[in-house]
């Protein structure tokens, strides 16, 4: 499992425990019971699976099953400023790897990283539909259209 | 109610809101109000109108004014000049690439002519998140026509004749699939509407929710009332957050009118919508999949049959159909099957949305009848390639359909064709590609897709595919060899037959239709090690010109191998044996002596 280990409040564990209730503790409702905690988390980490899988009564193997089947739900806490490059066909024919590659150089951190100073994470997704800006970068809400490596500099100027 | 004598109809799809339009509306409503027009002129945020390459647009209706990339600074000129004084705003208009004359009214732009919107028809003209207008547009009517006047048999048997098709990317006929899920005796059955639109470059489902939500909710109640169900399910990706705003006002909307609900128009029928939400994994775009993830378990496929019809959500029978699929249904009912039967091709009837993006000017969404051709999709909506580059390839059905090249330009588009020519309809998306593009690179781009995405439950798919993506980046490293061209068809065939899924039964395709389509190009990175696009950055050969160079030593400098030698003022070399080629020689050089072979 992951190398973060955290120590959970008394307060979280009774914040997981509402969300499943509003759920009715269903187990068929584990995708949306994981959706509502990583909102409220910003990540899923081990800890905070064992809380769930005792709350909806069933196993820590199948929560975990399908915390990691699943590209949205993550692991490991995202930086402040989130970086979400497109790598969608329509952006990968219009040079997104490039965008990703000066994004890495510039950063110094691989994708599904975090800077060490918690400012920004990276990771890759596959089409948010805005193909007419390709290619896309997204960091938290904010959209950047038809990027090119050179205004990488710039964009993640605004952040720092 | 208010009687407006103009409209301002600003896109507030994903694309343009990205673009800013939030701004231009709340700028062009200061301006109204600036000027005291607010009784005079509406701004209204519509869906998407599919012209994404220029966005944002502003539309001005009755007019039919057609602005493109509009910023909000221009909200100002736009109601002095054009509302206030009726000037239009020129600048702001639309440019026609081939004749270089700016359009005035959005009918004669090219993009919109050769199109026919069937399931788009509402989107880009009304507002989505007010029921009033899906209603002034005949929102619910088809669906009050087949409560009061028609059994549910009669309805399958309009679908049936009508000659709808899935629009998912299985092309199965929508008619059958209802009457197989009316067929089963069960106590509860479910509507289950596909809208995880997980194909990279394809956004046609999202523009129908963001646009025209309540078409899909109607069609999803019609469906029920012939299959006897009073459930229905919307799996909807969780990163389409506007989709899912507008389809949660739209059904509370609904309810609200008694249009949705318990006793629905006085009928008795019920029928409730609920949400549920996808988390990021293609291989849910496969119906039993995404059974399975609605059930919050793994998304993981299981063998058919059991059909969903007989065994589908919680075991019990339902019937799963894509977005675009239900919002072609209430026209049909309403317009009749005839005429729906009289536009696209023999076997493949309707429309079709594409979303055509990539080297291609008129980046956007379209729909088309069936059987019209991929050189007037590309050059007469498309306006041809971007930046006068020549045309290569066209990968239609994402990651599991194939490339088509200039031999099938007219070929007609429909299901069977596509199939036949070695990719498919899918979802519907369309990836333009120009000379800049290595093939190889492109099977391999898909082909990581697929590893990423394959659930691995069968073994052809999770470790075919890896093998496949090996050979394939093994190639383009230039360290390919003909046997390994032999072996990607071989295996490519062993895992198309023995695969569980769509996902594994597919993903061999753009390997095997670039191998037919561009075995050249593959023997060129094998045996001459070239990549004549350039993309293989293995296979560059960065070479400096003796003429040129002037001895400078800045590249000799910068170069993080020291391959480079040569005295200061004499023509210096690149060992190629050392050259990683990073290409910082080929970016510090003011002379332009080193090229790229």
């Amino acid at each position: 499992m992951s190398s973060i280990h955290i120590k959970l409040k008394e307060q979280d564990c009774q914040d997981i425990k509402e969300i499943c209730e509003t759920f009715n503790n269903d187990q068929g409702e584990l995708i949306n019971v994981l959706h509502r905690t990583q909102e409220h988390f910003g990540y899923l980490p081990a800890e905070i699976q064992e809380v769930i899988a005792d709350n909806l009564n069933m196993s820590l193997a199948k929560v975990y099953g399908v915390v990691t089947f699943y590209s949205f739900f993550t692991m490991t806490p995202k930086g402040q400023h989130p970086i979400s490059i497109c790598t969608g066909t329509a952006c990968y024919v219009r040079g997104a790897e490039k965008v990703l590659e000066e994004v890495k150089k510039e950063l110094k951190i691989n994708v599904g990283e975090t800077t060490p100073d918690g400012k920004f994470s990276l990771s890759c997704l596959r089409c948010v539909g805005a193909c007419g800006l390709a290619p896309v970068l997204m960091i938290g809400d904010k959209t950047y259209g038809r990027v090119s490596p050179e205004d990488v500099k710039t964009i993640l100027g605004e952040f720092k | 109610m208010n009687k407006y004598k103009m409209h301002l109809l600003v896109c507030g799809g994903t694309g343009c809101k990205a673009s800013q339009s939030n701004q231009i509306v709340e700028q062009l409503n200061a301006e109204l109000e600036s000027h005291g027009l607010e009784d005079e002129a509406k701004v209204v945020v519509t869906g998407c109108f599919g012209f994404c390459e220029q966005g944002p647009i502003v539309k001005v209706i009755p007019d039919n004014t057609f602005y493109t990339q509009v910023k909000p600074e221009d909200a100002k000129e736009i109601i002095e000049e054009h509302i206030i004084k009726g000037r239009k705003v020129h600048r702001l208009l639309y440019v026609d690439p081939t004749n270089k004359e700016s359009v005035s009214d959005s009918k004669h732009m090219g993009f919109y002519q050769k199109q026919i919107r069937i399931a788009l028809r509402n989107c880009g003209f009304l507002d989505p998140e007010d029921i009033d207008e899906s209603i002034a547009r005949d929102a619910y009517q088809a669906l009050g026509k087949a409560l009061m006047e028609m059994t549910p048999q009669e309805v399958i048997d309009v679908i049936k004749k009508s000659g709808l098709r899935g629009r998912g990317g299985g092309g199965f006929p929508t008619g059958l699939k209802w009457e197989i899920a009316a067929k089963q005796a069960s106590d509860q059955k479910y509507v289950v509407c596909n809208a995880d639109e997980g194909d990279p470059g394809a956004f046609m489902d999202r523009s129908v929710l963001e646009g025209d939500p309540h078409t899909v909710l109607e069609a999803m109640a019609i469906c029920g009332y012939t299959m006897g169900a009073d459930k229905g399910l919307i799996y909807i990706r969780a990163e389409y957050p506007l989709a899912i705003h507008r389809l949660k006002v739209a059904i509370k909307q609904a309810m609200e009118y008694g249009l949705l609900g318990k006793d629905i128009l006085g009928t008795g029928f019920n029928f409730d919508i609920e949400l549920r939400y996808g988390a990021g994994a293609f291989v849910c775009g496969e119906e039993t999949a995404l059974l399975h993830s609605m059930e919050g378990h793994r998304g993981e496929p299981t063998v058919k049959p059991p059909f969903p019809a007989e065994s589908g959500y919680l075991g019990k029978p339902s019937n799963v159909n894509n977005v675009e699929t239900f919002a072609s249904v209430p026209v049909i009912l309403l317009k009749g099957a005839d005429w729906f039967a009289s536009i696209g091709s023999e076997k493949s009837k309707g429309t079709k949305v594409f979303a055509l993006a990539g080297k291609i000017n008129n980046v956007g969404l379209i729909e088309v009848p069936m059987g019209i051709t991929l050189r007037e999709v590309i050059y007469e909506i498309g306006g041809g390639i971007k930046d006068g580059k020549k045309f290569k390839a066209v990968q239609t059905g994402g990651p599991s359909g194939g490339c088509l090249t200039e031999k099938h330009l007219d070929t007609p588009i429909d299901f069977d064709n596509l199939i036949a020519a070695g990719s498919m309809m899918g979802s519907g998306g369309m990836i333009v590609m120009d000379e800049d593009d290595c093939m190889v690179s492109i099977a391999k781009f898909f082909l990581e897709f697929t590893v990423e995405e394959s659930c691995g439950k069968c073994s052809p798919c999770r470790i075919g595919n890896k093998r496949l993506h090996e050979i394939l980046t093994k190639i383009t490293e230039g360290k390919g060899t003909m046997e390994d061209l032999e072996l990607l068809k071989n295996l490519s065939g062993v895992i198309k037959d023995t695969s569980l899924c769509g996902l594994g039964q597919t993903s061999p395709n753009p390997v095997l239709s670039t191998l037919a389509n561009f075995w050249d190009e593959y023997v060129e990175h094998v045996i001459d090690k070239k990549c004549r696009a350039g993309k293989c950055t293995a296979l560059k050969k960065y070479i400096i010109d003796a003429e040129a160079c002037v001895g400078c030593t800045a590249c000799a400098r910068v170069c993080p191998v020291n391959a480079i030698s040569g005295e200061r003022k004499m023509p210096h070399e690149i060992n190629q044996d050392i050259c990683i080629k990073c290409g910082a020689c080929y970016d510090k050089c003011k002379f332009s002596a080193i090229f790229i072979k």
